[in-house]
């Protein structure tokens, strides 16, 4: 019995401590992030190498970005999920090979994509440190996330809806169109917004492929400073830099907390109907 | 069944992306070996463990230290993480009541979405002058371990968690019928019954330990040695490629993807290893 008293006490004493320390780490970036935020401070360029001024060319540049990546990865993601889900038997080979090399590209380092992404789009395409070659290389990271949900969404789909639409002679291509894909959308937005969010975060694969240049950039084919990185300069390379960088972080985590609650609930809304339709 | 002619249209396209998904892996795995040639074909392997320093301008090439540093802060966040975790696990599962269950796991998961920049930036602002007061310099192989267990600890909760909510209820049941302990029925039935997946788990947090880079490379110090303490700075196979990158040419440049080789060939040995624990669990 005490055995059982002691593990009690223990849980929720770990439970305080992983909730503290979670509150600390919150409640500090909005502490020192909170002052210098101000409308000013998201459309300002940067000065000083970031220690004053505001972050507007970076959040340009981050959210160009997350729209090459997103553009690039989306459509192939929707294709391939399409193809596993609905025309691939679940034992066929081509199928199983593809699942396994995306579980492993899920698997993959991002500091790897980094060496990949410098090595492939910036080099041997010829792209240099652009916008363009971050992006893509963000694209080949967030393809399995995107995959999942999407195959998860799709195959969630009610079969008769596939029975009915081959009972009518329609070609799979219009069932896809006018009745699958609608009846998976929310999960398919749901996964796109998980994939903005995992983009969003990275850091380690842009450093040598998107660059440093905190400038307004002119076109995808120009280097331009995603906020994640804007935080990791400020804070090793800018002495000075905190509070700025602070701002930056309280920026990027609600950008995040963001994105997190509208793909919830859209999977919760989801899942609902799901529930409701059977 | 056959297909119409638009369907026929559509399957080529479709099989054309997916060929395409499923060959980014082969071609990152292709880039890898074709820049890290120059220093892989001349250079033996065992050289990366027995030459005398890490000079890649002069054909040095030690990976030692920055391999250690790797193993130390993984296996110090993995110790510290699996009980943490588990235990998170365990208390929204079995112990709060239902409004702070529900409320702490959305903490969890909130916790696994902050970016690995800002848990770093934190580590470096707050938690290194605190541990520089323990022990100079602060920057440490110590606070590169505690800010890898509150990346990876999210990891191992909710695969944790989601292994207990594949237990049998039957089995749950039996054991209350049995008159067993709340802790009882946890460690001497509910745990056991999700070994295999808190294993899994377990490994699959180790794997992003491995490859994280920005939590580590911004709180561990980055000097290349050996360390001898809790206290010593440290610099990562990770960190390390992200600092010299940089400026690295020539056969500095391809020892930097060697060393990326390294760590894919790593975390993908583990990645399979939790992958087989998943499949043996969904068939006993």
């Amino acid at each position: 019995m005490t055995k059982n008293v002691l593990a009690t006490g223990l849980i929720w004493l770990m439970a305080a401590l992983v909730s503290g320390v979670f509150v600390w780490l919150l409640s500090d970036i909005l502490i020192h992030g909170l002052p210098q935020l101000s409308w000013a401070f998201l459309a300002e360029a940067p000065e000083n190498s970031g220690r004053s001024g505001g972050i507007g060319p970076i959040i340009v540049s981050t959210l160009l970005i997350l729209l090459v990546a997103m553009v690039t990865a989306a459509p192939l993601g929707l294709a391939t999920a399409v193809l596993l889900s609905e025309f691939t038997r679940y034992d066929s080979i081509f199928g199983r090979l593809v699942r396994r090399s995306l579980d492993v590209l899920a698997g993959v380092p991002s500091i790897v994509f980094g060496l990949f992404g410098n090595a492939f789009f910036c080099i041997y395409l010829g792209l240099g440190f652009s916008i363009l070659s971050g992006g893509l290389t963000l694209a080949c990271m967030v393809l399995p996330i995107l995959i999942r949900t999407a195959e998860e969404g799709l195959q969630a789909a009610p079969n008769d809806y596939r029975l009915a639409a081959a009972a009518l002679g329609m070609p799979r291509s219009a069932a896809l169109v006018h009745l699958l894909l609608p009846s998976a959308a929310p999960a398919l937005l749901a996964g796109l917004m998980l994939g903005v969010g995992r983009a969003m975060a990275e850091t380690a694969a842009l450093i040598f492929t998107s660059g440093y240049v905190d400038r307004l950039p002119n076109s995808l084919l120009d280097s331009g400073r995603a906020l994640s990185v804007h935080i990791y300069d400020l804070s090793m390379n800018v002495a000075g830099g905190d509070a700025n960088a602070y701002s930056s972080a309280l920026v990027l985590i609600l950008l995040l907390f963001i994105i997190n609650t509208i793909a919830m609930s859209l999977a919760k809304q989801w899942l609902y109907r799901r529930v409701v339709s059977i | 069944m056959s297909l119409s002619r638009a369907d026929r249209q559509l399957l080529a396209l479709l099989r054309g992306c997916a060929l395409l998904s499923a060959v980014i892996v082969l071609l990152i795995l292709l880039f890898l070996l074709r820049e890290s040639w120059p220093v892989l074909r001349q250079v033996p392997l065992l050289r990366f463990v027995t030459d005398a320093s890490w000079h890649p301008v002069d054909g040095l090439y030690q990976l030692t230290p920055m391999l250690s540093a790797t193993l130390y802060s993984t296996l110090g966040a993995v110790l510290l993480a699996t009980p943490l975790g588990i235990a998170s696990a365990v208390f929204s599962r079995y112990y709060a009541p239902p409004f702070l269950a529900g409320l702490y796991r959305r903490l969890i998961e909130l916790l696994a979405g902050i970016p690995s920049v800002v848990y770093g930036f934190w580590g470096l602002i707050t938690l290194a002058p605190l541990i520089g007061r323990l022990h100079p310099p602060g920057v440490s192989l110590l606070t590169g371990i505690l800010i890898l267990t509150l990346m990876i600890l999210p990891t191992v909760a909710l695969t944790v968690d989601a292994a207990l909510a594949a237990v049998p209820i039957a089995y749950v049941r039996g054991a209350a019928a049995l008159g067993l302990s709340r802790w009882g029925l946890i460690s001497g039935v509910a745990l056991p019954a999700a070994r295999s997946g808190i294993i899994a788990g377990i490994i699959l947090a180790a794997g992003r330990a491995i490859g994280e880079t920005m939590g580590v490379l911004m709180v561990a110090g980055n000097v290349v040695q050996q360390p001898l303490s809790l206290f010593d700075s440290v610099r990562t196979l990770t960190a390390n490629i992200a600092l010299e990158m940089a400026y690295a040419t020539g056969e500095h440049r391809a020892a930097l993807f060697v060393s990326g080789l390294a760590l894919m060939l790593m975390v993908l040995v583990l990645v399979g290893t939790a992958e087989l624990l998943f499949r043996e669990r969904r068939y006993d």
